[in-house]
Formats: structure tokens, C-alpha cells, sequence
């Protein structure tokens, strides 16, 4: 088609791309004219216009036309011309309902054609489209032309993996019949192709119904035997650099990881014969250099191992899987150094093989330690995990922990649950549990979470003999002039119930351990000082003689006049319980908490869910070990999250939680349909700008309602809990609330003075601008209240700080040195230019404060990532106060720059 | 080639995606790297990368020397390929993904066969 070649080189001619979409254009108007012109076309021309348009829409223009003339195509009898009007129907399908009954027709006859080429062409077609429309339409017609006696082999071949799409993609419009046994003897088919194809049909049937295709296993055996019992030369065409059948052979493999170990001894024995054959050739040597060549074997051989790990049940050669598998952890090729941690970790699960595995400790620790390739390291973590047990957990947790200090963010999280999961459950005494905890959160304080400190004060609680040690190592790690807020934390639940245990050593003195803590009270966010001032007064009941003290920090302007609520609250309440309460009560109410009910860990449970469904490992091993440990596990439930804005932010409900009064469940069905609220006609209510460096506050209030929010955010994900408060006394009926076109399915009425809690999960999937509304609305008395406000969700919230050395900040900044990577902004400043509210500003808004980078002290830096499902995006921040002049200059400078404009927008409206 | 349903603008976006994930590799990497709930198995030649997407269960090496084996036919067929043969014969070149894959499957892997259907084909023009 000379036509077609002269507009593909046209088109690559083209300087810019203003000129090719001209060139477009102008083929377009061509192509147009040609189909609508008075004079018929040929079936050539036909073809090569069809041809063009579909080049122009792999190019990714838009094709609005031409699917007539493609139709028409395929009722060519040249191949050629009826090969262009499949390829074209293929690539852009169209349900155009007209046009599918056309299509069908076409490849109806084309199946019936008995012209193999025709027939392979209409076939694959239906493999590639794979609609419903061809399911109903052919579902019944393929499987008779696979199992049919005269039907050519390639033809088969098509047709087993067609029926395959179907099978998949419409499981209720493919009938089992007759033919299901037929299949099953395709295995015995002299054509190797045929068995190809037909093995990847029965292995998906056989998942689905394993019973029905159970005969598969000893014809299935039969021929891997023949294919690896062959010298490399007698598969002539099927073999692959001196590898017999390598694909035939891993597909095989795969059928019979669908059924446990045949039961009938000798077919029982020709497969593990074969299973040993596989073990032997890789000991033997190579009969080639080529990469190829070792690639295609251990393709089998990998496969093999996957078998003998899902049968569990023959220790020889479990334990020499796992000889061959540590070879491959020192070949120099990344690939089976990678191929072979993945697999290993499901080994160390096998009882038979566990102790196998783990002589190779020292080989994975080096593997974590000195791999290029993070995703190399990140299954090193995972097989460390996996092989351990009471034997090594000291030496495993200890590599783990010094790695965490350089491991890479995108799996820090996980490897802190990981030691956190450990240690605990390999203890032996707790005091190295103890000090493991506290050392996670001295090198990864960011990404320990809420559960694991949590667990670790749950422990201390409950075994009386750790209390002491526990106390006097959170006393000394809070001597460290920065310490991380997890620790005060820890610290101050600790000290708060068991300081008494180290008060007799002078240098630890009562008032020593109060003074020590409360000089961190100010660095803290509210809830560690929440949780601060509890110990306080937890302190009064153990040490009388602080009392005095204690009552003079919480009289203080700063704690009774305290803005925040719960601060003020709490300094009140103790201040006054101090003075009134007796001895005796005191002891009574600020009584040792008592042991927690032993449960699961929390943790675990974390772990599951981040590891999530679809996750490369199953953690069989996991589950199998937990069981015995725990008796019980927890299954971790996904989250369900539906992309619905397609500007960035995902946002799924997972569930709510009315706290309204039983009593008007009853109304729920008569109420329980959802109300989406008109948007135009809404008055938009922006969130408060402080918002972008907050998670928690009252997002909008008026006469009715108060919508208040508290959210938390990790990464790409955040999770955000919002309370509509009724603030009358009259119940609010058909109360809804929904973010754009997503009903948040809530309870219908909210009664007077009640409030209701709904929880938004959110998800990150790129960077995003517009924030999502939360429209609400409700019936108060007798009127309809509509109100939207938009939610406080902004990319700053993905952020994760980074802290680096001012080399590293530098070499960074210059990197993204192009001029569309920075955005600039100078601008006068609205508030008083205060060098802490700055500080903890650009610490809210989520980067990192960079200490001594700048040259200039009064100068701010900072640096963080941003997290999106897709990506992550390096930012780099300065902001140049001029006092003089009360302006600032902001600079932004990140790899995306539509990031760099969002964050500096966000980030210079809080100054 | 798709062998899943997307519609046009998530197309597009996985290709973007794909693009940003593969390409900065080296080859002190894995020709392995994970994406989504799938994982890609890649390899490149000269500027060319070659990709397959495939189920986190399935054989990496396999679809590795998948990739190599539909390399060399291709090679064959256009007698020594280069990126020019595969954007002017574009709709060739599906033509010999339909016979080596088909429905996201391994459906033939003799080169032989490959190229003897192929010439066939070839000779109907």
C-alpha cells in the first residue's frame, strides 16, 4: 500500500506537532470525500483509506467514521482487505448496535466458511473484542469447532483460547457439555501448538471447576514426561535454545498446582521423577552460553519449584529446591537473585524446608545490604521475615533495624511493622522488646503508627516483670536533646504508671522525671500533650511531694485558658481533682491501668491490610504460622474505592457509624433512598485556609449545623472522619450527605443535639487542584437545607517530609533546575512574621524543616515527597522572609510542574 | 494490545504509566517490575523496549524469553527488523501477535510454525 507508506513517512516529516495534526486533517478531509464521493471504491482503496484511519488513531487522534466501509471489509474474499477490517474492528471496538449485528454476521460467515485463514481471522477477533454481544452470539459455535474432527490444527488453536476469552470475560454465557471431556484429551494431541494453547483453556476451566477436569492431571503428567524425558533434539520445532518445550512445559506445571498430588502411586511417581529430572538439569552443564538458553531452563525450573512447594508434601525435594534456589541468591544475574528470594519466602513456610531455608541468612542479609535494585532489597525484607523464628530473630530484627535507617520510604512502613511483628512474637525477654520498639521509633519515628505504640504500652502493661526496665529506658531516651514525638508519647504513658518503679535512683528523682517531660510538653501536638497531662496527675498520685509543682504548671494561663478544648478540659478537671479528692481517692481513680485483654495484634492486622489482596506473596506461611501462635486471625477486609472524581482524589465510604438513638432505625427503609442535590444552584462554602497546614477543626458552621473533621493521612491514602452536629433542638430528617455523585449512605435523621459520624477514606490517585465538595442536605421543620462546602483535601496532604543534608539539598535543587520545575511567588505578608508560627506552618503543611542547609538562618527550607497512587514527586521548598519590607519570596521547586504551582499557590495563601 | 476492557483516556494513561515505570531502569535491574496488582515483565533492544503485563502469579522468565522468542520471529520475518519496519507495517505486526498470543495467552512458540503461517499469509496479498 504505497498510499499508507508515503502518509506514515508524511507524518514523520513533520516538524512539530501543530503540523502533523495538519497533515491529519487534511487526510482526514481526504478520506472523508473518498467515502462520501458518487464513485464506488474498490476494495483496495477501501482497505488503505481503512488503514490510514486506523494509523491515525494509534497515533491517539479521535475516529469518528470509516466503521461502515471497515464492515463492509470483511466481506471481502482477499484476505488482505478482510485482515485490515478485522484488525480495525479490533483495535477500536464500538457497540454501536447496528454495526455489532453486521460484525457478527460477518464472522458467522466466516466460521462456517471451512477456509482455515478466514476461520482464524473471525476467531480472533472474537478473542480480541471478547464483548458480551460475541459471547451470546458464538459461545455455543466455538467449542464445536474445537472439538470437531476435522478441524485443521491452527484453527484449534485459535479456538481453545478463544473460548477461553469468553470463558472469562462471560463465565455464565459458555454451556459445559459434552465437549468439556474432549478437551481435556487436546493434552494427548499430537500438534504441540494445539496442546499449547489448550493447556492455558483447561488450566482456567480447572480452576473454576476443579472436578470436572480432574482427568487432566495424569494426561498432563504423561506429557511433561515425554517433553522432559526428550533429548533436546526431538522436539525439533518446539525447541527453544537446547530447552525442550519450555512454554508447554511451564503451562503443564501450572495445570497441576490447580490439584494436590495425584493419588494413583504410579502417576504419583512419573511426576516426581519428571520433578527430579528438572532438579538434575539444572546441576548439569549448560549447552549454552546464551542468556536464552538459561532463561528458558529455569523458566521450568522455577515452575517446578512452584509445584513441589503447592504439593508440600516431599521433604527430599523440597530441601532440594531450596539447595538450588541458594545458588541462585549469588548468580550474578539480578533476575534469579530477585526469582529466587520470591521464592524461597514461600519455602520457609514448609515445615520440611524451613531449616533449609534459613542457612542462607547471611546471604539474604548481604542481599538487603547491597542490591541495586529496590525491589531486590524489598524481597530480601520479606524472606527475612519469613525465615524467621526464635533461632535468629535477634540477629534478623537487628539487620532489619540498622537497614531501616537507609531503606527506602516507599516500603519503611512496612518494614516497621514487619520488626515491630517480630519482636514480638520471638521475645524472649521483654526487655529486647522493649528496646527494639524504642529503637524503631529513634530511626523511623515517622512511620511508626498509632498501632504499634500502642502494642508496645499494651505489653509493658500486662507483664509486671518488664515494667521497670521499661521505665528506666523511656527515663534515658528522653534525655536525647530531639526526640521523636512517638517517644514522649510512650514515654509519658510509661512513666505515668510505672515512674515509681526508678524514683529511688537520685538521678531520676520524681520531680527529675516530671521536669524531663514537661520540657517536651510545648513541641507537641495536642493529643501527646493531652496524653502529657494525664500523666501529670498520674504523677500527683505517685509522688506527693511533686503535687505542688504539677498544680502550678496546670493553674498556668497557658493550660486553664488553653484554646484548644480537650486541653483546657483536662487542666481543669486534674487541677481540681488535686485539690479536693482525698489520698485514698486519688488512689482509687489514678489506680495502675489494669492488663489489657491479650488479643491479636493490631499490628498484624495492619500488616495484612497493607499487604492487601492482590499482593505478590499470598502469605500462606503467614497464616499457617499465626494460627498456631494466636490461635485466630484477623482477615483483612479491602477497602472498596471507586475512582468517581477523576481529578485525584478517590473517595469510598467504607462505613458510618451513627451514634443517633436506636429508635429511628425503623425509618431508614423508608428514607433509604438517596438524595443528590442539585450543585448549580448551591452557594460553594471554600474551606478555611488553615485547613492546608490542619487535619482537625470545624470545616463549616451556621445556625443548624456545625460539620466538624479530624483526618490523618499516610502517603497517597488518607482516611477523614467528619461529625455532622445537629446544634437545634428539632431532628433533621432525610439527611444526606455525598461528595459529588458518591450518597454517603448515612442514617436519614439526625435528632436534636445528636451528632453523627461518617468516615471518607481517600486515595491519592495523581496531583490534583480542585478539591471534592461535600454536598449536604436535610429537612429542618418544613424547609430543605442545601449546603456544599468544599472538603480540606489538598495535595500538600500526601506529603511525607524528607530530611536531608544541605549537600544533598543543594545537588537536589540544582537537578531540577528546569525553568518549568519552579515556580516562584513574592508577596506581602498578611500576619505578623513570626519565625516559630512560620516554622510550624511549613511543618503542617507536611515538608520537612531543613535545619542549617540555608546559608541565610532567617531563610526557611524544606523538602518532602508527595505521594500519589501512581507517583511520587520530590519537592523541594524556600521561603525568603524580608522583615523590612514584611514581604516573602516563596520558591517551589519539584519534578512536575503542575505540582509546583498547586503547592506554592497553597503555600503562600498561609502567610 | 490490550486484552483487558479499558476505554481510550485509561489506555492512555497505563501506556504513560508503563513509560515512567520501565524506562528509568538500568540494567543492573530486574527485567521484573511491579505495577498495580500486575507485574511487568520487559526487555529492551537497542531503543526499544518491549513490555507484557501479566498476573503477579505468573512465570517471569517465561514471558521473558516470551518476549525474545517473538523478537527473533519478528527479526525473521522482516529480515532484520528495525523500529521503521514495525511503525510502516503496523498492521503486520498484529498480525504476528495474534499468532504467537492470543487472549493474553502463549498460543504458538515454534518459530518455524510461526513463519511458515506467516509466508502463507504473506503469499495471499
Amino acid at each position: 500500500m504505497r498510499g499508507l507508506a508515503v502518509f506514515i513517512s508524511d507524518i514523520r516529516n513533520c516538524k512539530s506537532k501543530e503540523a502533523e495534526i495538519k497533515r491529519i486533517n487534511k487526510e482526514l478531509a481526504n478520506i472523508r470525500s473518498k467515502f462520501k464521493g458518487d464513485k464506488a471504491l474498490d476494495g483496495y482503496s477501501k482497505k488503505k483509506y481503512v488503514c490510514k484511519l486506523l494509523f491515525i488513531f494509534l497515533l491517539g487522534h479521535d475516529i469518528d467514521f470509516g466503521h461502515m466501509e471497515a464492515v463492509n471489509l470483511l466481506s471481502s474474499n482477499k484476505y488482505t482487505e478482510k485482515q485490515i477490517g478485522y484488525l480495525f474492528i479490533s483495535v477500536l471496538v464500538n457497540s454501536n448496535s447496528d454495526l455489532i449485528s453486521l460484525i457478527n454476521n460477518a464472522i458467522k460467515n466466516d466460521l462456517s466458511s471451512r477456509n482455515p485463514t478466514f476461520m482464524n481471522l473471525a476467531l480472533h477477533c472474537i478473542a480480541n473484542v471478547g464483548s458480551r454481544e460475541m459471547a451470546e452470539a458464538f459461545a455455543a459455535e466455538v467449542p464445536r469447532i474445537l472439538v470437531a474432527g476435522d478441524t485443521m490444527d491452527s484453527v484449534k488453536q485459535s479456538a481453545a483460547l478463544c473460548l477461553l476469552r469468553l470463558n472469562t470475560t462471560s463465565p455464565d454465557l459458555v454451556p459445559m457439555g459434552e465437549w468439556t471431556a474432549r478437551v481435556v484429551h487436546l493434552l494427548n494431541d499430537q500438534h504441540l501448538g494445539v496442546v499449547t494453547a489448550a493447556t492455558s483453556l483447561i488450566t482456567t476451566l480447572a480452576q473454576k471447576s476443579p472436578e470436572d477436569f480432574k482427568t487432566s492431571v495424569s494426561l498432563a503428567v504423561a506429557r511433561l514426561s515425554r517433553i522432559v524425558s526428550s533429548a533436546s533434539t526431538d522436539l525439533q520445532d518446539y525447541t527453544y535454545y537446547f530447552v525442550a518445550a519450555p512454554w508447554l512445559s511451564v503451562k503443564l506445571l501450572r495445570l497441576l498446582q490447580c490439584y494436590p498430588p495425584p493419588e494413583d502411586g504410579a502417576i504419583r511417581g512419573r511426576l516426581t521423577e519428571c520433578l527430579e529430572t528438572i532438579l538434575n538439569k539444572a546441576q548439569e552443564p549448560p549447552k549454552s552460553k546464551k542468556v536464552q538458553h538459561s532463561n528458558a531452563k529455569n523458566a521450568v525450573l522455577f515452575e517446578a519449584i512452584s509445584l513441589i512447594i503447592h504439593h508440600d508434601s516431599e521433604p527430599t525435594l523440597l530441601v532440594r529446591a531450596c539447595n538450588q534456589l541458594g545458588q541462585f541468591l549469588q548468580h550474578r544475574e539480578t533476575n534469579l537473585r530477585y526469582l529466587a528470594l520470591e521464592s524461597m519466602c514461600t519455602l520457609a513456610s514448609s515445615e520440611f524446608s524451613h531449616e533449609a531455608v534459613k542457612t542462607h541468612i547471611e546471604t539474604v542479609i548481604n542481599a538487603l545490604k547491597s542490591e541495586r535494585d529496590v525491589s531486590v532489597r524489598q524481597r530480601a525484607v520479606d524472606l527475612l521475615y519469613a525465615m524467621c523464628d526464635r533461632s535468629n530473630a535477634k540477629q534478623i530484627v537487628a539487620e532489619m533495624l540498622s537497614y531501616l535507617e537507609t531503606a527506602d520510604y516507599s516500603i519503611r512502613e512496612e518494614i516497621v511493622l514487619k520488626v515491630a511483628i517480630l519482636a514480638e512474637k520471638y521475645a524472649v525477654d521483654y526487655t529486647w522488646y522493649v528496646d527494639t520498639i524504642l529503637n524503631l521509633i529513634r530511626f523511623a519515628g515517622d512511620y511508626v503508627s498509632d498501632e504499634v505504640w500502642y502494642r508496645v504500652i499494651q505489653i509493658v502493661i500486662n507483664r509486671d516483670e518488664v515494667q521497670g526496665y521499661a521505665a528506666k529506658t523511656v527515663f534515658e531516651a528522653l534525655q536525647a536533646p530531639a526526640c521523636h514525638e512517638n517517644l514522649v508519647k510512650v514515654g509519658g504513658y510509661i512513666l505515668g504508671e510505672f515512674g515509681n518503679l526508678i524514683a529511688g535512683d537520685s538521678r531520676s528523682s520524681p520531680l527529675i522525671q516530671f521536669d524531663l517531660l514537661h520540657s517536651k510538653f510545648h513541641l507537641c501536638s495536642v493529643p501527646t500533650r493531652a496524653l502529657l497531662l494525664s500523666a501529670y496527675i498520674k504523677f500527683i498520685n505517685l509522688f506527693p511531694e511533686v503535687k505542688g509543682t504539677i498544680q502550678e504548671v496546670l493553674r498556668s494561663d497557658s493550660q486553664l485558658r488553653n484554646a484548644d478544648v480537650e486541653l483546657q478540659q483536662r487542666a481543669v478537671e486534674y487541677l481540681r481533682l488535686s485539690c479536693i479528692a482525698s489520698t485514698d481517692i486519688l488512689a482509687t481513680v489514678l489506680e495502675e491501668m489494669p492488663p489489657f485483654p491479650e488479643r491479636e495484634s493490631s499490628i498484624l492486622a495492619k500488616l495484612k491490610k497493607k499487604k492487601g489482596p492482590g499482593n505478590l506473596h499470598p502469605d500462606l506461611d503467614e497464616n499457617r504460622k499465626e494460627r498456631s501462635v494466636n490461635g485466630g486471625t484477623v482477615a483483612a477486609s479491602p477497602t472498596p474505592s471507586t475512582d468517581l472524581l477523576g481529578l485525584g482524589s478517590t473517595i469510598a465510604t467504607q462505613n458510618s457509624a451513627p451514634p443517633v438513638s436506636k429508635g429511628t432505625s425503623l425509618l431508614v427503609d423508608v428514607f433509604s433512598e438517596n438524595i443528590i442535590p442539585d450543585m448549580r444552584c448551591l452557594p460553594l462554602a471554600p474551606f478555611p485556609s488553615r485547613f492546608v497546614c490542619k487535619n482537625n477543626g470545624v470545616l463549616y458552621e451556621n445556625q443548624l449545623l456545625q460539620i466538624g473533621l479530624k483526618s490523618e493521612f499516610r502517603q497517597n491514602l488518607g482516611r477523614m472522619y467528619v461529625f455532622f452536629g445537629n446544634k437545634t433542638s428539632t431532628q433533621f430528617m432525610n439527611f444526606a450527605a455525598s461528595v459529588f455523585i458518591l450518597c454517603i449512605p448515612a442514617d436519614p435523621t439526625v435528632d436534636g443535639g445528636a451528632q453523627l459520624q461518617q468516615i471518607l477514606n481517600i486515595e491519592c490517585v495523581s496531583d490534583f487542584v480542585d478539591a471534592p465538595v461535600l454536598n449536604i442536605q436535610f429537612r429542618y421543620g418544613g424547609t430543605l437545607q442545601n449546603i456544599a462546602v468544599k472538603l480540606p483535601i489538598t495535595l500538600n496532604k500526601f506529603f511525607q517530609p524528607t530530611e536531608m543534608t544541605s549537600q544533598d539539598f543543594f545537588q537536589r535543587w540544582k537537578q531540577l533546575g528546569a525553568p518549568q520545575q519552579e515556580v516562584q511567588k513574592i508577596f506581602k505578608a498578611k500576619n505578623s512574621m513570626d519565625t516559630e508560627v512560620t516554622k510550624a506552618k511549613i511543618m503542617g503543611f507536611g515538608a520537612a524543616l531543613l535545619d542549617g542547609v540555608d546559608p541565610n538562618p532567617s531563610n526557611f527550607v524544606g523538602a518532602g515527597v508527595i505521594h500519589t497512587k501512581t507517583t511520587q514527586v520530590g519537592c523541594l521548598l524556600r521561603l525568603e522572609p524580608n522583615t523590612q519590607a514584611q514581604m516573602y519570596r516563596l520558591t517551589l521547586r519539584t519534578s512536575r510542574d503542575t505540582v509546583s504551582q498547586r503547592l506554592c499557590d497553597l503555600l503562600s495563601e498561609q502567610f | 494490545k490490550w486484552y483487558m476492557q479499558f476505554d481510550d483516556d485509561e489506555k492512555q494513561k497505563l501506556i504513560e504509566e508503563v513509560h515512567a515505570v520501565v524506562t528509568v531502569r538500568d540494567a543492573k535491574h530486574t527485567n521484573f517490575v511491579e505495577f498495580r496488582n500486575f507485574k511487568i515483565i520487559y526487555r529492551r533492544y537497542a531503543g526499544l523496549y518491549f513490555c507484557i503485563c501479566v498476573d503477579v502469579t505468573d512465570n517471569n522468565l517465561a514471558y521473558l524469553e516470551g518476549i525474545h522468542n517473538f523478537v527473533e520471529v519478528l527479526n525473521e520475518y522482516f529480515h532484520n527488523v528495525c523500529e521503521l519496519d514495525l511503525v510502516f507495517n503496523f498492521y503486520k505486526v498484529y498480525t504476528v501477535v495474534d499468532e504467537m498470543f492470543l487472549a493474553g495467552e502463549i498460543r504458538e512458540t515454534s518459530q518455524t510454525k510461526v513463519l511458515k503461517q506467516l509466508l502463507m499469509l504473506q503469499s495471499l496479498e
